[in-house]
């Protein structure tokens, strides 16, 4: 129905432009179509999905009723992983920021005299890129493990208890998405700091700011594109991430984020209805966050 | 796995020389490079180990340190799943990246170039699926598949990976075109090109950094693509899926051969058209 | 397709009640122009004037909402751009930066299947003089270089009518005065009809035979050079093409020949034959060199027309000229440039001063200036 929509409106278009809008329309269409075959759809069916109902109590068999039930019941039986969600996001986002910004300022203005300095350092940045996440989250399950380098290090500090984990904790998920995220933090950041124009931070030092006062109301304000689209990259995929969490990678039994809820409900329980409402809920919080953000941070044109 | 990696790319071979700065500014000459170092170091541990353990005699299991073994990267294919799924990621890579390439090439030569009714929903529709959880968009159409009864395989994974790798072509052309001076087509046309010739001679050769920049990325999102896949997967495995469910009984050393190898591969892509980058720059001397 | 013509000759360019709207707002306004064969033409008018707009209608990059364009009384109006006799050099060169020089300059001849491509490209390389940099890319030349190239580019298909947008606007001064003696000599050589758009008053008027003054979408004048800066018959052209001393006033009398306007208390006289109207409020003026400045009232005299006494209020020396600025009460600021004939300043800054003009200078306009209106009615 959208599809008819689309090409009906688009013909009615005044003279003038018509020629031209029709190789719009031919040059649009066939990926418009797609897009609409397989994103706008599958929400749709999602959206479906998740107000059905079974036929019988147990029965595994599902059909389409208005079923708003499914989101409460959901809601309250997960709420835990929901909000352990979107913490561990918030986490990961906080200490990727952290650890990202001075190596992409570092990249970005100070190396700017050697370029090849530069290059070479960028492209380490997006090395772990070309190597599998998963991969890459198993070596460090394996760093991190009880009869690893780093727990017996931090014992022999008296740093963890004897008893002491890292892996199957909370903690160890958070690095983990950190750790995973760290290049699309540090890329958009990179590239607004690249920009920038080194005589503005000169200008400021001449105007009787200090070096912090230089840095917190030029430096900050002028890569805020960089910041702002970067946090979006590493906020929304961790929020709906489940590699990190599950027990067979970094996570444990008490540190399941929504993505594993919505994973084991579709591909193990075969509950559709509870994991398309959890991935509704998942995603209209993260839309609401995300323009509440950027409308907030006034960087309304990130594409 | 996200738009950055299309930035990646684009960087790699865009990035302008910014005249440098003149003095240094604060925050001690030697902190911040030797935390940088740290941080970089820090990022390259988990891909230095995964490559180490490419060399380990191993077992079923890669974990401990056994010795050091050519034979894992001699004998990739004795582990028959690890070749297979493989090879399902270089098919399912390389479908999706020409589908997506051309269906996202031609959307961005639309947006940039034409006006047209829609086009603030075309570009929320443009950006939406990269501001959509992977478990969202796998879970939709896992649910969509399902409810139109189409079996879960190759198929449904090329067909999805299609999909999101759109999104990030988009972006990557569209910045592409938008860089593109309009007066060079209109020149064409000027000196007697036909609508079509134009296009060939013209706009495609000056598009093409750009979308070969973009079917780069498209192939690495794909190739890397995990969450996605497993939703709509079926019985097949790609490399990804095949890793997360081996990950419990362990991952044989030729997992790690083969994502060294791939690894290798894309740095050296990205090294060459980073120097051929460089080298044409100096060659032009100074650039307009 | 073009068919593989050569133009001999430069060919007529004819618009008829041109009309281009765009979504919102109106760039040209019934445009109705003849340029003919073998001229070189200037479009000269502030930038959003439509003079672009004019260039890209007539090489066929625009189609006009209505009105039609005939080149060489052949109407053109609705085909394709390379379907016309038209090249155009672009404001930024537009040279493809994927091909050398060479096959930038062949590009369209070979477009159009015309024998030895490559031969007729060196030639036209060698008539700019850069055939030694045929093999070259376009971003490894300068910016005079490039504009040369773009100028072969578009000459090498001898085109009825070679369309210059801006093509000097990218240059230093120094270059710009160098190419448009270029210019100017390769439309001798070649007899092509050249329409050149420039925002430039001074390099429309060195290199033009006609000028036309666009503003707001319309033609405000349409003249020679000369004819144009000695005659402006509104306001716009009268201070976007020099400068001018404007004064508005009532028609006090006339005779056969003159009207007698009064400004400022005094009685001036211009010519009826110079005055687009001759009774009522005009607004007349005279340019600032044709002004005398004098430290002492002098004894009116038919023929001269005076103004004044005013104050000195700003002397600025320039090297040929010193400009002097008057302030006449009830006038305004009269603007008087005077030839360093002598060292030192005729009159000092802040001494009392009149100034005098031949009355045959004066020139009476068709409207009356913008600020003046918007003063009035405020």
């Amino acid at each position: 129905m959208a599809i008819t929509a689309f090409s009906g409106s688009a013909v009615a278009v005044e003279a003038a432009p018509r020629r031209r809008s029709r190789i719009a329309l031919v040059l649009l269409l066939p990926g418009i179509l797609y897009l609409v075959l397989f994103f706008v759809v599958p929400l749709v069916s999602l959206i479906i999905t998740s107000l059905e109902s079974q036929t019988a109590p147990g029965s595994g068999v599902y059909q389409y009723g208005f079923n708003v039930q499914n989101y409460s019941d959901s809601i309250v039986q997960y709420l835990p992983q929901i909000l352990r969600s979107f913490l561990y996001a918030i986490l990961a986002t906080v200490f990727a920021l952290l650890f990202s910004y001075p190596l992409a300022y570092f990249i970005g203005v100070k190396a700017r005299r050697w370029p090849l300095l530069q290059s070479f350092m960028l492209i380490l940045v997006i090395a772990p890129f070309f190597i599998s996440f998963l991969l890459r989250t198993l070596a460090w399950k394996t760093i991190l493990a009880d009869e690893g380098p780093v727990v017996g290090t931090l014992k022999a500090l008296s740093l963890l208890g004897p008893q002491g984990h890292i892996t199957g904790e909370p903690i160890a998920v958070v690095f983990g998405l950190t750790y995973n995220f760290i290049p699309f933090m540090c890329l958009p950041l990179y590239t607004t700091l690249e920009r920038l124009d080194v005589r503005y931070l000169e200008a400021s030092t001449d105007l009787y700011a200090s070096g912090w006062s230089t840095f917190r109301r030029v430096t900050i304000p002028l890569s805020l594109p960089g910041i702002v689209s970067g946090t979006l990259l590493t906020f929304i995929p961790a929020a709906g991430d489940y590699v990190n969490a599950s027990q067979e990678f970094l996570g444990g039994s008490s540190s399941a984020m929504i993505g594993n809820v919505i994973q084991s409900n579709f591909l193990v329980q075969s509950n559709y209805p509870a994991a398309a409402a959890l991935s509704i809920v998942l995603m209209a919080i993260i839309l609401i966050i995300v323009s509440v953000y950027v409308r907030r941070s006034g960087t309304d044109d990130l594409l | 796995m996200s738009t950055q990696e299309a930035l990646a790319l684009g960087l790699a071979t865009t990035a302008k020389p910014t005249p440098a700065p003149r003095r240094r500014i604060g925050l001690g000459t030697w902190l911040l490079p030797t935390y940088s170092v740290m941080a970089l170091v820090f990022l390259l541990i988990p891909i230095v180990y995964t490559i180490v353990f490419s060399f380990n005699i191993s077992g079923k299991s890669n974990i401990a340190w056994n010795g050091f073994t050519f034979a894992n990267w001699t004998n990739v294919c004795d582990q028959q799943d690890v070749c297979a799924a493989f090879g399902a990621s270089l098919l399912i890579g390389s479908i999706s990246t020409v589908s997506a390439t051309i269906l996202g090439t031609m959307i961005a030569i639309a947006l940039v170039r034409y006006r047209f009714r829609f086009r603030a929903i075309t570009s929320l529709l443009i950006f939406l699926p990269m501001a959509t959880p992977e478990v969202v968009i796998g879970a939709g159409l896992a649910a969509q598949f399902l409810s139109a009864g189409v079996p879960k395989g190759i198929g449904t994974i090329i067909l999805a990976h299609t999909m999101f790798c759109l999104s990030f072509v988009v972006v990557t052309v569209k910045a592409r075109v938008a860089s593109l001076d309009p007066a060079l087509e209109e020149a064409g046309r000027d000196l007697y090109g036909s609508p079509r010739q134009v296009f060939l001679r013209i706009t495609f050769p000056l598009l093409l950094p750009g979308i070969l920049a973009a079917a780069l990325l498209s192939f690495s999102l794909s190739f890397d693509d995990f969450i996605i896949t497993y939703f709509n997967a079926g019985t097949v495995q790609t490399f990804p899926t095949y890793i997360y469910i081996s990950a419990t009984r362990g991952i044989p050393a030729q997992a790690n051969v083969i994502a060294s190898a791939v690894f290798f591969i894309a740095i050296a892509i990205v090294v060459i058209s980073q120097v051929a980058a460089q080298s044409r720059r100096k060659r032009l001397g100074k650039t307009p | 397709m073009a068919g593989g013509f050569f133009a001999e000759s430069g060919a007529d360019l004819e618009l008829k009640d041109i009309h281009k709207r765009f979504p919102g707002f109106t760039a040209i306004e019934d445009l109705s122009l003849t340029i003919p064969a073998g001229s070189f033409f200037a479009l000269l008018g502030p930038s959003g004037c439509g003079k672009t707009t004019t260039l890209r209608l007539v090489a066929g990059l625009e189609e006009p909402t209505s009105g039609q364009v005939l080149i060489g009384g052949k109407d053109v109006t609705s085909t394709k751009p390379f379907q016309r006799p038209v090249n155009t050099v672009f404001q930024s060169y537009a040279l493809f930066p994927h091909m050398t020089v060479l096959e930038n300059v062949a590009f369209g001849l070979k477009r159009r299947k015309i024998t030895d491509p490559i031969g007729k490209a060196h030639e036209a390389l060698r008539l700019v003089e850069l055939d030694h940099l045929a093999t070259r890319k376009p971003q490894q030349l300068s910016g005079g270089q490039q504009q040369r190239v773009a100028l072969a580019r578009a000459v090498v298909n001898r085109p009825a009518l070679l369309l210059l947008d801006e093509p000097l606007g990218a240059l230093d001064l120094k270059l710009r005065r160098q190419m448009q003696l270029e210019l100017k000599t390769i439309q001798n050589e070649v007899g092509l009809t050249f329409v050149h758009v420039t925002h430039d008053q001074e390099e429309a008027m060195t290199m033009a035979d006609t000028v036309a003054v666009m503003n707001k979408g319309r033609i405000e004048q349409l003249g020679s050079p000369e004819d144009l800066y000695e005659l402006p018959k509104t306001a716009f052209v009268a201070n976007f093409l020099g400068q001018s001393n404007l004064f508005t006033g009532e028609v006090a009398s006339s005779t056969s020949t003159s009207i007698s306007v009064e400004v400022g208390g005094r009685k001036v006289v211009v010519p009826k034959a110079r005055a687009q109207v001759h009774e009522g409020t005009v607004t007349i003026g005279v340019r600032p060199e044709k002004l005398t400045l004098l430290a002492a009232e002098p004894t009116a005299e038919s023929g001269t027309n005076i103004i004044g006494p005013g104050r000195v209020v700003d002397v600025s020396f320039s090297g040929v000229s010193t400009q002097y600025v008057v302030e006449v009460p009830g006038v305004g600021a009269v603007v008087v440039f005077a030839q360093n004939m002598s060292f030192g300043p005729v009159v000092q800054l802040g001494a009392q001063a009149w100034a005098t003009w031949t009355v045959d200078h004066g020139f009476g306009l068709s409207d009356h200036p913008e600020a003046l209106t918007t003063d009035a009615d405020a």
